[in-house]
């Protein structure tokens, strides 16, 4: 049996990025996630489509997708922006921010990484798509 | 007055700020324009009520960075209250609780600023 699945289009617009938290918490709350996880996803999401609205350099829309397994919800966030290459992004650390000219933003990739469960980037000059799972604990 | 921002008053010369909603990079730039606005006027303590923000984003929470670097210039502090728990975690993975702190209840962080 096909595994069921939600799929959303967002366009590049300011604060989007809560219709998508809004159907990840439909989905969690259908999955019995616990508040904690869906916290998680949402805050995971919001990193995603803001990365894929910001940097992306189009004006495409971005796509979400959620897969609904048995243990596990993935979402995936797909843009058709210019690329980006992960090697180059740096960890940021906030004792290298604070009393320096370093920029304090930059977050997305590190949070993405801490709040799920497993994240793959596929990224060329297409598109990016940004896979993040995360596992059901009942 | 934003609509972010619901209310703000003072209590043991702390200036208490109570948000409502989402802290985007609007509702961050509300916050830190109080902040730099009482701070050129002298004060120095900020506590931040969040129970009305459920959502933040890391661009909302990176100006709260800038306006922990700016009170540092003056010896100041910034604190946090009615956190939800996944704002609680954004702000321990980027590390706002080094340098400012959370607390479990208003009178709690009016007494421990």
């Amino acid at each position: 049996m096909k595994k069921p699945s939600v799929e959303l289009k967002l366009p590049i617009i300011p604060n989007m990025e809560l219709i998508a938290t809004q159907t990840a918490e439909v989905i969690a709350r259908h999955m019995n996630l616990n508040d904690d996880q869906s916290g998680e996803i949402s805050m995971a999401l919001i990193e995603a489509c803001i990365n894929a609205f910001e940097h992306s350099k189009s004006d495409s829309n971005v796509f979400i997708h959620f897969l609904i397994e048995e243990d596990s919800l993935v979402v995936k966030v797909i843009d058709q922006g210019v690329g980006f290459d992960k090697t180059k992004v740096e960890i940021p650390k906030i004792e290298n921010k604070i009393g320096k000219d370093e920029r304090k933003r930059g977050w997305g990739l590190q949070l993405i990484q801490e709040l799920m469960d497993s994240v793959e980037f596929e990224s060329s000059s297409d598109g990016t798509t940004v896979t993040m799972k995360k596992n059901i604990k009942h | 007055m934003s609509g972010f921002i619901k209310s703000t008053k003072e209590a043991n010369q702390i200036v208490i700020i109570e948000t409502d909603g989402y802290l985007n990079n609007e509702g961050g730039e509300a916050i830190s324009a109080i902040c730099y606005e009482k701070m050129s006027s002298g004060q120095n303590k900020f506590l931040i009520n969040m129970a009305g923000t459920k959502v933040v984003n890391s661009i909302g929470v990176s100006i709260l960075i800038e306006i922990i670097e700016k009170l540092q210039e003056v010896d100041g502090k910034i604190g946090y209250y009615n956190l939800a728990p996944i704002v609680s975690k954004t702000f321990n993975i980027m590390g706002l609780t080094k340098y400012s702190t959370v607390f479990e209840s208003e009178e709690a962080a009016v007494s421990g600023l």
